[in-house]
C-alpha cells in the first residue's frame, strides 16, 4: 500500500557478473531491517540501487513512490561503507557541508554527538583513527531526519565496544517514522536493534520476515539460522 | 538492571518476562509510573517496536495500565500482581520438579531433598 520502499523484478549485473537477480521487496516506514547476506551477496548493489549510484539492468525501484533522484536524495541518509570525506577538511568543514547540502540535518545533534565523542571542531579527518573516523560518519548521517537511512556495514572494522555505541546511536537518533536499512554479516552484533531481517544469496531474496516471527519458528537466533544457511560446505 | 536476552526465543517473549519479573518484585512499584517504550528500549539495547509489543502483552496481562494523560502506569490492583507472581511460581517447581524427576527422584525423595535443603521450613 504505502511502501517507503518498493522493488520488483528488480535485476543488476556487472558484465555478466550477475549481482541482483529478480528481487522483489516492499519496506514499510518505522522498521529497522537488517540486510544480511555473506560476502559478495548483493547487499552494497541493493544499497547502491536504492540512492541512485546504481541503475536496474530490469526492475522498478521506488522510494516514497519515486525513482531514486532529486526528491529521493532529500529524504535517504546514506552510509557508505568505506570512508568518503575528504581528509584535509576539519570537523566544523564537514559540519558546514552537510548544513549546506540537507536540509533535515540536525547541527546542534550533530554537534552534540561529536562532543560526547570528544571530536573538536577542529579536528581533521586524516588524524582520526579508523574508529573515530566511523563514528563522525554515522553521527553525519543520523544527525539528519530521513525517512530512509541506508547504512552500508555501519559495524564492519570496529571493535565491540564501538559497535554497541554504533547500535546505541542508531537506536536514540533515527526518525522513528523512518526506516532504516542495515546491512551486514555480523548479525549477532545487530540482532536484538532489528525488526525484520531480509537475507541475501547470491543475489537474491531467500528470506523475508520479522526477527521474532524467525526464532519462534526456528527456535534458533537469526544469527544461528544464518550461519546453517550460508555454512560453507 | 540487566538485560539478558538468549538466543532461541522471540526477544519480545524475553523483554515481557523481565518486565513481568520486574513488576511481581516491586522493582517497578504497584501504581508507579511505568518507564517509556524509548527508555525500557534503549536500557535493553533493542528496536522500540519490539519494546512495544512486549508492553502490549503486559496490557494484556492486566499488570500495565494505559493513562492518556500519565503515559503508563504499573497496575495497582494487588490481587492481579499476587496472581501472576504464583503462576511464575509454579511454573519454576514445575521446571524443577521435571528436572528432578529426569534425574531419578521420586515425589517423596524430591519432598525430602527440598527438607534437607530449608530445614527450618
Amino acid at each position: 500500500m504505502n511502501e517507503l520502499v518498493h522493488l520488483s523484478g528488480v535485476t543488476k549485473a556487472y558484465g555478466r557478473q550477475p549481482a541482483l537477480l529478480d528481487v522483489n521487496l516492499d519496506l514499510q516506514p518505522g522498521r529497522i531491517v537488517g540486510l544480511l547476506g555473506p560476502n559478495g551477496a548483493g547487499k552494497t548493489t541493493l544499497i547502491k540501487l536504492l540512492n541512485g549510484l546504481l541503475q536496474p539492468d530490469a526492475g522498478v525501484v521506488e522510494i516514497d513512490g519515486t525513482a531514486p533522484g532529486v526528491y529521493t536524495k532529500s529524504i535517504v541518509s546514506y552510509l557508505p561503507d568505506r570512508p568518503y570525506l575528504a581528509e584535509w577538511m576539519k570537523v566544523g568543514q564537514v559540519l558546514d557541508l552537510f548544513q549546506d547540502f540537507y536540509a533535515d540535518f540536525d547541527r546542534a545533534r550533530a554537534e552534540a554527538m561529536c562532543g560526547s565523542l570528544h571530536i573538536a571542531p577542529t579536528m581533521r579527518i586524516k588524524t582520526m583513527s579508523k574508529g573515530t573516523l566511523e563514528k563522525m560518519q554515522l553521527v553525519l548521517v543520523m544527525s539528519r531526519r530521513a525517512m530512509l537511512y541506508l547504512l552500508d556495514e555501519p559495524i564492519a572494522g570496529v571493535d565491540p565496544a564501538a559497535r554497541d555505541y554504533i547500535m546505541d546511536t542508531i537506536l536514540s537518533n533515527y526518525n522513528p517514522e523512518g526506516t532504516v536499512l542495515i546491512s551486514t554479516h555480523l548479525i549477532a552484533d545487530v540482532e536484538r536493534v532489528l525488526d525484520e531481517a531480509v537475507f541475501l544469496q547470491e543475489g537474491r531474496v531467500v528470506l523475508h520476515d520479522t526477527v521474532d516471527n524467525i526464532r519462534e519458528r526456528e527456535g534458533k537466533s537469526v544469527d544461528e539460522v544464518f550461519r546453517t544457511m550460508f555454512r560453507m560446505v | 538492571m540487566e538485560w539478558k536476552l538468549t538466543s532461541g526465543r522471540p526477544i519480545w517473549l524475553q523483554l515481557k518476562e523481565e518486565l513481568t519479573q520486574r513488576i511481581v518484585t516491586g522493582d517497578y512499584p504497584m501504581g508507579s509510573r511505568f518507564p517509556t517504550v524509548r527508555e525500557l528500549a534503549a536500557e535493553a539495547g533493542v528496536n522500540p517496536n519490539t519494546m512495544q509489543r512486549a508492553l502490549s502483552e503486559l496490557e494484556k496481562d492486566g499488570l500495565v495500565e494505559s493513562n492518556r494523560t500519565a503515559g503508563r502506569l504499573v497496575t495497582s490492583d494487588a490481587q492481579r500482581v499476587e496472581e501472576v507472581r504464583s503462576q511464575l511460581a509454579e511454573q519454576l517447581m514445575e521446571a524443577f520438579c521435571r528436572g528432578m524427576e529426569g534425574l531419578g527422584y521420586t515425589p517423596a525423595q524430591i519432598q525430602q531433598k527440598l527438607k534437607e535443603e530449608n530445614p527450618h521450613e
